[in-house]
Order: structure tokens, then C-alpha cells, then sequence
């Protein structure tokens, strides 16, 4: 075990130092759009202006974005290495430089089409995929297919050198500011669940598409239905074989739960109810001088270093090319988990201060605690939900037997 | 960076793993926690020659000059096969006396420290003291020490003990007896972990040695901790291990319980549970050896969080195998009296974490 940079590392790392002072200013800086007080939802995408976008190009340009796909797709196509990844991300953190986009598209498509997609699908969507000038939603869920989601009935007809699309999908996160959607449809009603699905790309501004916003215990509105009649959509949007959805999903899904397992965001929750606790009093002293919750910080912070420790151990696995297994699995479940737990103790710490709503300019950081409260049931579902996560850990981790009703139904969990 | 064991760290683990499974398995551990004394010269021997004693002993003194992880590793196997022994405490007195021992008083006792030929033990437990040295009561005036001792580990089979005592200013120091002094007495004790005995020591006049104990005994307190959050890992996997593959074979309602998700689930949580907090004792055993200002915070905070999830686990595995884990018989409650252990000595949950918010400087 050695957690020192190398020699080569550091001298890396001073050469993202310099690229950054030359090329992200303080005046770039201090030019941020203002930010979303929402901030938190799961399609979150930090600047996309002009700015950002130019330094984005020069940051490809120098290999530091995107650096697993290739020059030809708009990536910059490094040889593969988690330390520098590292490093990079720490330094443009540092910075508040506009580093790689995350969501649905850059996280959960770009890899996908990678594996998957046609040359002409590649050229055409990941370059503007990764600058953020085509945003992209995910429809995989429908009223009656979610964490059975290979049940989905959105059907898709063969016409021509068209598939028509009707269904309706439902929980479909930014539908309404997104430009295309990825979705699983049924294309082939006769076959097995499982084989007769095929994943397609969709343009949301075909004729035939309602998207109704659904609003979310939070009182915002990020998630929509989606209904779709006799949408055109050509044969050429198909991704990877007719009938071969299903695995083409397998890939996009494995990366939405290693972005929801990430341990930033508890991080940077609980570092904000520590200041709190320092900041308020509790019956008449420093709410941190109260033993249970000095109790309770230390053993959330515990497990919120454990969680960070844990990256280090699959960033390591990786490096040396090591299946991750187990390891692997448990993230989605520890992180959002976690997740409830910080915000709980930040609502607790708040007591009658967080009756106060977000948006409300008396509420304690902007109502971030409160939001971050919410969310973190939203994340507890999202992408699998926690049920869900511990039939895998079961079955798949540990090789206990499938659920025998599952087993029936043949169908493979979300 | 590099965040995992080495091919060397591996290929021992697996070695001494292969050999506690031989040499100690449970029957063996049985037999061995039903006798006088818990302690077995010949398994001692056995770990002996695979270098265990030696490997946090620094070379010039007949040892492996390995860091802390080595040892906790080591640990962690002991705790996976539940062996009974001396480990622990010896493994403690050697890292007082490295830490504070003068170099003749290292030459004196390591070298056969680390052969195993001389087994040592620490006496820092003192009833109401909470394990906090700053209320201990047993003094030393000088030459001699005075007061009782209780919870020491392995007291009746040591050659050596590293004592927690006043000094005459009054703050806390190490010093150490040897079997052979005039007015020591041991007296024996019933014990819920009966692969950890410990005893009662009274010191009356005891001749003792002073090491230069200040930074020493924090170091290893901090040690400590480490070495049991290890080993209560170790248990833990051993627990699901064996809830795991019942769960594969048992069959009720004509399947094996493993299908039924209420089972999967509890056995999911508990895989849950460990995977990040094995990063957790990695972590805080290698800051023990290069990130000093993070070290005593971390060893605090993962005897708490592991000796919590080794209590849960422990519980859940039992009551996974129904009926048959509340019998003497089966091998579970082995485990769960050692996490009782865990949880109780140098401290519970709750005295460390305070410990580590007021290092925090709350
Ligand atoms: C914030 C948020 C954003 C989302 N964004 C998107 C998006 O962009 N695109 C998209 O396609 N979907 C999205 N979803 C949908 C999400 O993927 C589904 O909600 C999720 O997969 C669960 O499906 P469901 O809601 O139909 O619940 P159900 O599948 O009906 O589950 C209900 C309850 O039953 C439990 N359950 C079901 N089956 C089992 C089983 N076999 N074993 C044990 N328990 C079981 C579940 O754990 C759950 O607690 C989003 C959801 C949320 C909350």
C-alpha cells in the first residue's frame, strides 16, 4: 500500500496547475451563469456556456477530458490510468473548472453507443454528447415496468425504413429540456421478454410526443411522462442488433449506479452539518459540545471516509486490472444509504429550522439540507432501487439462489 | 497511489490462513479455550515459526521489520479462525517496548519476543478506569509498583507485563514486571470470550522497570485498536461466510432458505457492511505507520465501527441458523463471545468516538 503520488504523478499534477491558471481565470470564474439552487438532481450538468465549452475543447485538446474515447468521437483518447483521472479531477475541482459533463447522456449513453453504436451513430452524437449541446434522457421505465423493467410495452412497428413508436414511459428524468431520448421499446412482441426488446435513439422534437412534467415530493419538477404515438423513427437509430436491447441496457445501467454510489455528495453534506453544529446552539450551548450528537458525527463521518476508502480500493482494482466483484456491487446500496443517513442527522440538527422550505431566504443554507433530505429517497430508487441492489449483492455476489418466482417470469432485475 | 495489499501481504495471508485451518480448527479451538490456561505452547510455536511474533520487530532485534497492516493482517486470519492465544497481548507489550523501550531494553526482551520464546501481555484495565490512563490508580514509587490491574490478557501464561501505572508525577507511564517478581499475584477469572482469557493482577510492592512510556503507550492504545478492529473483521467474515453457505444448503418450505429474500437481504446488508469497512482498517493501519496526524483519530474510529458491525454480524449469522446457532454445539457463539470481547476491551464505541471528536477538536 502506498498512497503518495509518484514522482511522475506530482510532475503531471503541476502541469494540470499550469494549464488551469492559463486557461481558467478568475474572470472565467466569477463568470458563472447563477447556480441552480436545486443542484441536486440526478441529470445535474455544471455549465455549459461559451466559456465553458471553449475550455472544455482545450481540455480535450491537452487530454484531459474524456480521456477513454477516441480523438475521432471528440474525446482525447489517453492511455488508461485512474491516478491521473484523479489527479485531474481534484485539480479542476480545485479550480471550479468546467470538467467532464455528467448525467444521462455523457455518463450513461457515451459509453454505450461506444460499445454498441454504428460509426455513423458515433460521429453523429458524441462529440456534441460531450460538450452538453445535446442533452439526452433516459426511457427505460414505464407505469408497468420498473424494477421488472424487461416487462416495458412501449411497442415499436416495423414500417419501411421507420419504426413507429407507441407507449408511454414514465419517471423519465429532464424529458422536458432534453433533445433526445434513449429508451428500450418492444420490438418484437412475440418472442421471450427478454429478446424481443430493442433500444433505440429517439428525437424529441418528433411529431407524436407528449411530455407531461410529474412533480416530485421536493415540489420540483425533474422527472416527466413521456407518451409517445406513432412517433417515426428511423431504422438507422437502432443501437446494437434488433431484439438485442436488453444486453445493449446492461452497459448503460452498470454506469448509472457507479454515478449514484459516489461518495461526493454525502461528503459535501456532511461537511456542511458539521459547520452547522458548530454554528447553532442546543439548549442553551454548541450544538457540537451535545454528546449524542458528537456521537453520531463521528460515526457518520466514519462511514462517510469508509465510502472514500472503499473508491480508493476499486480506483486500485482497476488499475491493476482486477475484476471488482463484490466490491463493485455494494456501491449503490452503501452510497445512497448513506446518503439518508447524513441528511437525516442534518434535519434533526435543524429541528424546527427545517420547517422552513427551500427557496425560503431564512432557511438554513438555502434549503440545501432539506433537498438533500428528499433526494436522498430519490436516489435510494433511482437506478435500481435498494431492494433491487440487494437481490444482486445475493445472487450475483454472494451466489445465493435466484428468487424461484423471478425465475418463472425469466426475467432479469433492473 | 496505490490503495491494496501487496503480492507478499497476499501470499501470507493465504499461508497463514491455510495453516489455522489445519492446525486450528474449530475442534482444536474447543479443546484449547477448555483448559486452565487457553493457551497452546505448541499452535503458539507453530505461529511462531511462521513469523507472526516477529513481524512488526524490527530486524536488528531477530525480527521481520513489517509495518502495522503486516500484524493486522495477521489479526485479521487469527479472527477469521477464532484461535485462542496470547497474540494480542504479547503483540501490544512488544510495541511498548519498541516504542519505548532504550535500546538495551529492546536488546534485552525483543529478540525473544519475537521467537515467542518469552510471551508478554499489558495490564492497562483497571475497574471503573474506562480504560482512560489518566484515571488509573496503581502507582509506581520509584522501584516499585503498587495497586491491581484487572482484564489482563493471558496473564497467568506471561513471562512479561507491560503495566499501565502512576509515576510519582503523577502522569501515566509503562513499566514492565517480570513473571518472577516478588509480590505479584494472579488471580483467575471467569470470561464470556474463553479464547481471550483475562485475569486479575495485584501488585504489592512488585519490583518493575520503567520504559519511557509517554508516547509509547498512545502508540500502542492506537495499535490497539487497530489490531482488534482487524480481527473483529476477520470474525465477521468467517460469520457470513458460514450464513452464506447455510443458507445454501438448509431447505424449508421445499427450498433452500437462500431463495427467500428476507435471508438474501440480511446477508446482502451484512456483505454491505464489510466491504468498505475493511477499507476503513486498511486505511487507518497504514496511517498508524505514514500519516501520523491522522493515525490515533482513525485507530479510535475503527475500533468503534468495526466492533458495531462485528456485534451485528454476529447476531445475524446466529439467528440465520435458527435454532441450531443457540446451541453450545455449533460453532457461532465462539465468534459472538469474541466480538463481546472486541466491543470491551481498551474501550466501547462510545468512549472512542468521543475520543475522536475532541481530536477533531470539538
Ligand atoms: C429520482 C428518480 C429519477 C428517475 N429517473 C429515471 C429516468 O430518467 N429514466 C427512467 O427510465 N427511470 C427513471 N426512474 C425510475 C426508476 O428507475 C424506477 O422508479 C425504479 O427502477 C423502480 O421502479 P418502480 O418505480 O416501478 O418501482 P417498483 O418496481 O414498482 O417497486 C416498488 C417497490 O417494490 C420493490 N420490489 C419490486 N420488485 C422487487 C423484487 N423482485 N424484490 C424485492 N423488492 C422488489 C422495490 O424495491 C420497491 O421498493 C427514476 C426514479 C426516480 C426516483
Amino acid at each position: 500500500m502506498d498512497l503518495r503520488f509518484r514522482p511522475e504523478y506530482e510532475a503531471f499534477r503541476e502541469e494540470v496547475r499550469t494549464f488551469l491558471a492559463q486557461h481558467w481565470t478568475a474572470e472565467d470564474r466569477a463568470s458563472a451563469p447563477p447556480v441552480n439552487p436545486r443542484g441536486m438532481s440526478l441529470g445535474t450538468s455544471v455549465r455549459t456556456d461559451e466559456r465553458a465549452t471553449r475550455f472544455r475543447l482545450a481540455a480535450i485538446e491537452r487530454g484531459y477530458l474524456y480521456r477513454h474515447v477516441p480523438r475521432r468521437y471528440g474525446g482525447s483518447e489517453q492511455p488508461f490510468d485512474p491516478l491521473k483521472l484523479a489527479i485531474i479531477q481534484e485539480e479542476f475541482r480545485k479550480a471550479e473548472a468546467p470538467g467532464e459533463l455528467i448525467g444521462q447522456g455523457p455518463s450513461m449513453l457515451v459509453p454505450t453507443l461506444l460499445e454498441h453504436g454504428t460509426e455513423e451513430q458515433k460521429q453523429r452524437f458524441i462529440r456534441d454528447t460531450l460538450l452538453g449541446k445535446i442533452q439526452w434522457c433516459q426511457g427505460y421505465s414505464e407505469p408497468g415496468a420498473g424494477s421488472d423493467l424487461a416487462s416495458l410495452r412501449t411497442r415499436a412497428e416495423l414500417d419501411g425504413d421507420f419504426f413507429v413508436v407507441t407507449g408511454h414511459k414514465i419517471w423519465t428524468s429532464n424529458a422536458d429540456t432534453a433533445d433526445w431520448m434513449f429508451a428500450l421499446v418492444r420490438t418484437d412482441p412475440d418472442k421471450p421478454k427478454h429478446e424481443g426488446i430493442s433500444y433505440l435513439l429517439i428525437d424529441m422534437k418528433s411529431p407524436g410526443i407528449t411530455v407531461r412534467p410529474l412533480r416530485q415530493m421536493t415540489g420540483e419538477a425533474d422527472f416527466n411522462e413521456v407518451f409517445f404515438d406513432n412517433v417515426r423513427v428511423p431504422v438507422s437509430n437502432l443501437v446494437g442488433q434488433r431484439g438485442q436491447g436488453w444486453i445493449v441496457s446492461r452497459s448503460t445501467l452498470k454506469h448509472e449506479r457507479n454515478l449514484i454510489g459516489s461518495s461526493l455528495l454525502s461528503e459535501r453534506v456532511l461537511e456542511g452539518v458539521r459547520f452547522l453544529a458548530q454554528a447553532l446552539e442546543l439548549r442553551g450551548r454548541p450544538a457540537i459540545q451535545d454528546p449524542v450528537l458528537r456521537a453520531r458525527l463521528v460515526e457518520l463521518e466514519t462511514k462517510v471516509l469508509a465510502n472514500r476508502y472503499h473508491g480508493y480500493r476499486l480506483l486500485t482494482m482497476q488499475a491493476r486490472g482486477e475484476e471488482a466483484g463484490l466490491a463493485g456491487m455494494v456501491t449503490k446500496l452503501y452510497g445512497s444509504t448513506l446518503g439518508y443517513d447524513v441528511a437525516r442527522l442534518a434535519m434533526d440538527l435543524l429541528s424546527d429550522r427545517g420547517l422552513l422550505a427551500p427557496g425560503e431566504s431564512e432557511a438554513p443554507a438555502m434549503g440545501m439540507f432539506i433537498t438533500a433530505y428528499m433526494w436522498s429517497i430519490g436516489i435510494l430508487i433511482a437506478g435500481g432501487t435498494a431492494n433491487i441492489q440487494r437481490n444482486v449483492i445475493a445472487e450475483r455476489g454472494l451466489g445465493l439462489p435466484r428468487d424461484p418466482a423471478v425465475q418463472r417470469s425469466q426475467t432479469s432485475q433492473r | 497511489m496505490d490503495f491494496g495489499l501487496s503480492s507478499d501481504q497476499v501470499l501470507f495471508q493465504s499461508t497463514l490462513r491455510r495453516f489455522l485451518a489445519e492446525q486450528c480448527p474449530t475442534t482444536r479451538v474447543r479443546a484449547i479455550m477448555e483448559t486452565e490456561t487457553a493457551h497452546d505452547p505448541a499452535l503458539w510455536q507453530g505461529l511462531a515459526e511462521l513469523g507472526v511474533p516477529a513481524l512488526i520487530v524490527p530486524s536488528e532485534y531477530g525480527g521481520a521489520g513489517m509495518e502495522l497492516l503486516d500484524l493486522a493482517l495477521a489479526a485479521e486470519e487469527l479472527g477469521y479462525a477464532c484461535t485462542p492465544g496470547p497474540f494480542l497481548g504479547h503483540a501490544l507489550a512488544t510495541i511498548c517496548i519498541l516504542e519505548g523501550g532504550s535500546p538495551a531494553q529492546r536488546e534485552r526482551w525483543l529478540p525473544a519476543m519475537a521467537t515467542g520464546a518469552v510471551v508478554a501481555t499489558v495490564a492497562w484495565g483497571e475497574a471503573g478506569s474506562q480504560w482512560d490512563p489518566q484515571s488509573w490508580s496503581t502507582s509506581y514509587d520509584g522501584s516499585s509498583l503498587s495497586g491491581q490491574k484487572l482484564f489482563v490478557p493471558f496473564a497467568n501464561v506471561a513471562d512479561l507485563i507491560v503495566v499501565g501505572a502512576r509515576r510519582p508525577d503523577g502522569s501515566p507511564g509503562l513499566f514492565v514486571v517480570e513473571r518472577s517478581a516478588a509480590g505479584l499475584a494472579i488471580q483467575r477469572l471467569a470470561v464470556v470470550d474463553m479464547t481471550r482469557k483475562v485475569q486479575h493482577v495485584r501488585f504489592d510492592n512488585t519490583p518493575a522497570i520503567p520504559l519511557d512510556g509517554s508516547a509509547a503507550l498512545q502508540r500502542a492504545m492506537d495499535a490497539g485498536c487497530i489490531l482488534i478492529a482487524a480481527d473483529a473483521f476477520g470474525g465477521s467474515r468467517r460469520c457470513l461466510e458460514m450464513a452464506v453457505s447455510y443458507a445454501k444448503t438448509r431447505e424449508q418450505f421445499g427450498q433452500v432458505i437462500g431463495a427467500f429474500q428476507a435471508v438474501k437481504h440480511q446477508l446482502a446488508n451484512m456483505a454491505c457492511e464489510l466491504e468498505p469497512a475493511m477499507s476503513f482498517w486498511w486505511y487507518a493501519a497504514h496511517a498508524y505507520d505514514h500519516i501520523p496526524d491522522q493515525a490515533e483519530r482513525h485507530a479510535a474510529m475503527a475500533k468503534a465501527y468495526l466492533t458495531d458491525i462485528y456485534d451485528r454480524v454476529t447476531r445475524d449469522a446466529t439467528e440465520l441458523h435458527g435454532g441450531i446457532g443457540f446451541t453450545w454445539e455449533f460453532d457461532l457463539h465462539l465468534w459472538f463471545r469474541r466480538a463481546i470481547f472486541d466491543r470491551g476491551f481498551l474501550g466501547d464505541a462510545h468512549y472512542h468516538r468521543e475520543r475522536a471528536a475532541k481530536l477533531a477538536g470539538w
